[in-house]
């Protein structure tokens, strides 16, 4: 299970460094560069070209503006998204670095991914969405006709409801990229999945709606036609660009604050019923065994949960001072109103700070200030309360309720307070404490 | 309810009704007229983007429900299915459908409530999944995992026969076909419950305590 390879961030960054000064003493000048572009971008990590270094970068000229140009991060940036080491990588997820996060958004290169038949290539032009069902009117829309309709744009976390698994028994993915990494938050653009329902006329005995992606895997989940009516988006945007073939180019549906694996990518149906279908998705996964062997079903919404993403696992506090504490909150049932956090594993609380503006079912960033004597260990842990007046729970209350029911009895929707302890040489690790 | 025969009859008759609106040159007042009353948003569409989704076009999609409704034509039997099984799972699910790449698919019953913190329980077909519908759907759409939506539908009925069959569920002679299926009761049926939260939880001192924290350096 803990096959999970993290990258010391110290060691990654140390050989970085190397590599870098050995490019800027062999290949000082551009002209030398351009001669040897094939050996110099296979040493760019990934997302970025490897350029030469000038010893004073303000005594040459850089590297002359492309005519036409997508762009890459720079060269020194190394942080990637991580696959858990599923036995297929058809079926698998990749976490996001949050660890290296900065403000709300998640760039789309570092989006997690969650795909049960690898990420299928769609050409749009052959695209069709097809709706049916309890309908007065079943009708089928190509990608232009869909952004046909009047748009909308909202900045939306999504959050994979096995978030965490591997946390339940013990503390074992060493970093937050591998206990927290599937949640991200994007801007996402489409229509109104209500626009299209109302076009084709929904009839007074639906209840349900089946969302199919068009992959492999034909995902399929059944959502309420409450919830479909309400605010879900057909989503062809994503940070102010198409959407990326691993999110579900060139359509996906959006559920706002339901388990990720609902968002339907590569949408090709929406089928309108009066009875959930019971899916593979919604029957056999994404389901969790009580203490009495009964299993919750259709556990839509991700409850209110934080994280600390600095100080996190695997990280190193050079030296005793200031360090800035910060980490990330969100509640798919509304708006976070408050983040506590403790530095002595939940002895005592203060508010942080929220960056504004605070979004409704969106990550929202907290800081605290905090002067760290270098000498006794620390337990800092994170709490979050939404606008619902829900409290961020410990571990010891979620498994009072739930039970552990063994390795992977429990393995959805675990968003217990998370903590991490300095320890006085500064080395940061993943620990329980509850 | 609404039967697969009614939907399509609906589709039809809003076909009609869209040549009977067109010939009055009052778009939406023939839908009116030929629609029930169980129709919401009947009236003119606000945009009309798109093109009507025919009966052929949507024939190559069927999810069913759990009473049936939807599922294709056609039958198999245990026998077929357990050469089929060889062909096309065997490699991911194993010899003994014991499971490998892909899910275990038989066995496990008995082991849901688990009071073990050292052995998970065994969630397989035959001690988990509520309804045989959902093994079709499943099998059609999405497996095998390298050629999906490959298999024909009676070769999904005849895996469906099999491993239900090892399921010790149906009988080993037995014909699955749509009926069958539908009328199939998994061991599980009852063992699902509906979204309990938000939960109230117990106040933190009166709940499990742990801390692993991890010794400082020498």
């Amino acid at each position: 299970m803990s096959s999970f390879d993290n990258r010391h961030e110290r060691a990654a960054s140390s050989s970085a460094d190397a590599r870098r000064r050995f490019i800027g003493r062999g290949l000082g000048l551009a002209g030398a560069a351009a001669s040897l572009p094939f050996a110099s971008r296979a040493a760019a990590p990934a997302g970025a070209v490897e350029r030469p270094v000038a010893d004073d970068p303000a005594k040459v000229p850089g590297y002359p503006l492309d005519d036409e140009s997508y762009g890459a991060r720079s060269q020194f940036e190394t942080e990637v998204r991580q696959r858990y080491k599923t036995a297929t990588p058809l079926s698998s997820w990749t976490f996001t670095p949050l660890q290296e996060s900065l403000g709300i958004v998640t760039p789309s290169g570092l989006f997690f991914e969650r795909s049960h038949a690898g990420t299928a290539v769609i050409d749009p032009r052959r695209h069709t969405l097809f709706v049916h069902g309890l309908v007065a009117r079943p009708r089928k829309y190509t990608m232009r006709d869909v952004k046909r309709f009047p748009s909308i744009s909202r900045l939306l976390f999504l959050e994979c409801s096995g978030n965490g698994l591997t946390e339940w028994s013990k503390p074992t993915l060493p970093t937050v990229q591998g206990t927290h990494g599937l949640t991200s938050t994007a801007e996402w653009t489409g229509v109104p999945l209500a626009t299209i329902l109302k076009e084709v006329g929904v009839r007074s005995n639906a209840r349900w709606l089946l969302a199919e992606g068009g992959d492999g895997a034909a995902m399929t989940r059944s959502i309420p036609i409450e919830k479909a009516m309400k605010d879900c988006i057909l989503a062809y945007g994503q940070n102010g660009e198409a959407l990326r073939p691993e999110q579900g180019y060139p359509l996906r549906l959006l559920v706002p604050g339901f388990e990720g694996n609902m968002n339907i990518k590569w949408l090709r149906r929406l089928e309108i019923s009066d009875a959930p279908f019971m899916t593979r998705e919604e029957t056999s996964k994404y389901t969790d065994i009580r203490p009495d062997g009964k299993a919750v079903q259709f556990s839509f919404e991700m409850e209110a949960k934080s994280v600390i993403t600095s100080p996190s696992g695997g990280m190193q506090l050079e030296q005793p001072g200031f360090h800035e504490i910060t980490g990330l909150a969100w509640s798919g049932r509304g708006t976070i109103r408050r983040v506590d956090v403790s530095v002595d594993g939940g002895g005592t609380w203060r508010e942080a700070a929220l960056q504004q503006p605070v979004l409704p079912i969106c990550h929202t960033r907290f800081r605290l200030p905090w002067q760290w004597d270098g000498k006794a260990a620390a337990v800092l842990q994170s709490r979050c309360v939404d606008d619902t007046g829900y409290v961020q729970p410990t571990l010891g209350q979620i498994i009072a309720l739930r039970g552990l029911n063994g390795p992977l009895g429990s393995i959805y929707h675990l968003n217990a307070i998370q903590s991490w302890q300095v320890a006085n040489d500064g080395r940061v690790s993943n620990v329980h404490h509850y | 309810m609404s039967t697969t025969t009614e939907r399509r009859a609906s589709v039809a008759a809003a076909a009609v009704a869209v040549l009977l609106a067109a010939c009055a040159g009052a778009p939406g007042s023939g839908e009116r007229s030929l629609m029930s009353d169980n129709v919401d948003a009947a009236g003119t569409p606000a945009y009309g983007f798109g093109q009507p989704a025919s009966d052929a076009e949507l024939a190559r999609f069927y999810s069913s429900l759990p009473d049936g409704r939807d599922l294709p034509k056609g039958s198999g039997t245990v026998t077929q299915g357990k050469a089929i099984y060889e062909a096309q799972c065997v490699a991911c699910h194993g010899d003994n459908l014991q499971g490998g790449l892909g899910d275990r698919l038989i066995g496990g019953r008995g082991t849901l409530v688990n009071g073990d913190p050292a052995k998970a329980p065994v969630k397989t077909v035959e001690s988990y999944w509520p309804y045989a519908t959902t093994l079709f759907d499943y099998i059609k759409r999405a497996m095998p995992l390298t050629a999906p939506d490959t298999l024909s539908d009676d070769e999904v009925y005849a895996l469906c026969a099999y491993i239900l069959s090892r399921a010790y569920v149906i009988r080993p002679d037995a014909t699955i076909d749509a009926k069958a299926l539908a009328a199939v009761r998994m061991p599980n049926r009852d063992g699902f419950i509906s979204d309990v939260r938000p939960e109230k939880f117990p106040p933190v001192s009166q709940t499990p305590h742990r801390t692993s924290t991890i010794p400082p350096p020498k």
